[in-house]
């Protein structure tokens, strides 16, 4: 069956699992069944590799040596903004890609940006129940500052977005943070709808792309957000690097996130000329080995096809639902939406009424990895009535195999607490 | 490599299980105490009576994973009816055994297991601590470890919680 689906979508997950070391590592006695891209990817050896090459060979920071490595290093970093912008369908990439060290970083440079140049006292900012702790808490530590009301777009019990309202919520609010994709539910966000009504009521649009861009086809150009965040590492690339995307037009005018060298273009003992974009956010010497990293990742991505990447984790998402309502019946209940073709592969489940901390314990005796606690939603959590979640979730490089090897050891874990 | 059976110890499942002194003090005049496990969500509820500087009665409310249920179960039992003083005692023997762990991280030179049981006998007063002692085999599971001291530190808290009161309520009287 694996082979069926994989050959039909052109995705040979046999052959490109032997580019990830990690993936032949063992856990405890057991070949490893890594089920926690969603948290951090794996990294293919192109990826590696490319980081050790350049290390060794061209190495020198960026942006001030006139010699022969410090020019290519220069050209290699600026090369990789450029790489990654195509990837996402950025219109301007060698300007609008701005390197932060996460996702986490380009939203609070928005918030710190954006944000304090264009909210004040009394103004309103619309968020989701859904978001990641990183598009809810700038926002709030802005809020206090500057006495903001926050709204928030509910959620149904499907874990999809209730929108019958959204006009009514966004009016009057400058500024939607929403997140492409759950990172606990899987749902995906209609970015593009949200993003019509909240222009015309005069708001910008920000998108959480942590779990998006590296799971789906992503085009800013159509999208519809504004700006765009997210995380390098994972997207098969190495921590420490992170994109915002911003349309030209609205970073142009902002002021600098934080000061320093690479941000400026003069300072005199009265004040500073702050650069041009991209730089004159990326204060002090950037991750460079990291922007190579994700240039190779974006590379191998592509090389891959984001639209066969998608179609393999839709497959591999069914076949996972199925399985487990097949073996576990009642004692499994997946949260988020039902149709595999509405939400990404995450899969947020609770076992019986064991404790997630202690399927996670127990999976990690068979070399399973997943995911246990709040993932870093708590308001969500709230929502749903539960303290934490175990979570599976699913990558290029997992096969129904590992799909199998959850459900074994789920089994093992319902006979050990009895 | 440590197995499931050190830290699922039977006596731990069985407190899962059944939890012992389940359930919320009226408050006042009990103290009440809410404790929070920022990595996994979870919440416990101590609430405990103080009196004659004793804890006359206690209680445990909240959810948590079957080491933090269990851990706040023995605790509840191991503490009821004994002195304030006693009650002290224990729970630094207790977080005392719970902190070995760094001794035996990955990393350190790795001593064998017989060792590090030596030195922990030798730290501690381990058979003081009758039933807690199941959760000794948490220490190899480190990310555990704030789990099984999530009620021993909210206890704490409520018994410094209710020392304040007395004497502020003595102090005014
Ligand atoms: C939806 C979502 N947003 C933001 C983040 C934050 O990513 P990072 O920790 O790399 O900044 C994550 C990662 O956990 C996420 O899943």
């Amino acid at each position: 069956m694996a082979g069926l689906i994989d050959v039909a979508q052109g995705l040979d997950v046999e052959t490109l699992r032997k580019d990830f070391p990690l993936l032949a590592q063992e856990v405890n006695g057991h070949p490893i069944t890594y089920l926690d891209s969603a948290a951090s990817s794996q990294r293919p050896r192109q990826v590696l590799d490319a980081m050790r090459e350049y290390d060794e060979t061209t190495h020198a920071n960026v942006h001030r040596g006139v010699y022969g490595i410090a020019e290519e290093a220069t050209h290699r970093f600026e090369a990789a903004r450029v790489a990654v912008g195509r990837f996402i369908g950025a219109p301007n990439p060698s300007r609008e890609i701005l390197f932060s060290k996460n996702a986490t970083e380009g939203l609070n440079l928005v918030a710190n940006t954006w944000g304090r140049t264009h909210l004040h006292p009394g103004d309103s900012i619309l968020l989701t129940e859904m978001e990641h702790h990183a598009n809810i808490v700038p926002w709030q530590m802005l809020a206090e500052e500057r006495e903001l009301s926050i709204r928030w777009i509910p959620i149904d019990d499907d874990g999809a977005l209730i929108l019958d309202d959204l006009e009514r919520l966004v009016d009057g609010v400058k500024l939607v943070g929403i997140t492409c994709m759950s990172n606990v539910l899987g749902t995906l966000n209609p970015i593009g709808d949200i993003a019509r009504v909240a222009h015309a009521a005069g708001a910008v649009v920000v998108a959480d792309g942590a779990q998006s861009v590296p799971h789906l086809p992503t085009d800013v150009s159509t999208l519809g957000c504004d700006f765009l965040a997210f995380s390098a590492h994972k997207m098969l690339g190495p921590t420490g690097i992170g994109v915002l995307w911003g349309r030209d037009e609205l970073l142009t005018p902002l002021p600098p996130f934080l000061g320093g060298g690479e941000m400026i273009l003069d300072v005199r003992k009265e004040g500073f000329t702050p650069n041009d974009l991209p730089w004159r956010f990326e204060a002090g010497t950037p991750p460079i080995t990291e922007a190579i990293g994700l240039g190779a990742a974006v590379e191998y991505l592509q090389a891959i096809g984001m639209e066969s990447i998608r179609a393999h984790e839709i497959a591999l998402t069914t076949y996972a639902m199925n399985t487990l309502a097949e073996r576990f019946g009642d004692d499994i209940r997946i949260f988020g939406p039902k149709d595999p073709i509405q939400r990404g592969g995450v899969l947020s489940f609770a076992y019986r009424d064991i404790h997630p901390h202690d399927v996670s314990q127990i999976l990690d005796q068979y070399g399973v990895c997943v995911r246990a606690g709040h993932h870093c939603a708590k308001p969500l959590m709230r929502r749903l009535g539960v303290n934490a979640t175990a979570r599976a979730s699913f990558a290029l490089y997992n096969n129904e195999s590992d799909v199998d090897t959850l459900a074994n050891a789920l089994a093992e874990t319902g006979a050990f607490f009895g | 490599m440590a197995g499931l059976e050190d830290l699922y110890r039977e006596i731990i499942l069985d407190h899962y299980r059944s939890p012992r002194n389940r359930g919320e003090l009226p408050s006042p005049p009990a103290q009440r105490v809410e404790g929070f496990n920022p990595l996994c969500g979870d919440e416990i509820v101590v609430t405990l009576e103080v009196n004659d500087e004793t804890v006359s009665d206690i209680k445990i409310g909240g959810t948590g994973c079957s080491i933090s249920q269990s851990s706040a179960s023995l605790m509840s039992a191991a503490v009821k009816g004994k002195p304030v003083t006693e009650v002290r005692d224990l729970i630094r023997t207790f977080k005392g055994m719970m902190s070995i762990h760094e001794s035996t991280l990955p990393g350190k030179d790795s001593q064998d297991e017989a060792d590090i049981e030596a030195r922990e006998a030798q730290l501690l007063d381990v058979d003081s601590l009758g039933e807690l002692a199941a959760l000794q085999g948490v220490v190899k599971f480190p990310v555990r470890i704030k789990c099984a001291t999530l009620s021993w530190n909210t206890l704490a808290q409520g018994l410094d919680e209710a020392e304040a009161e007395s004497e502020a309520g003595s102090a005014g009287a």
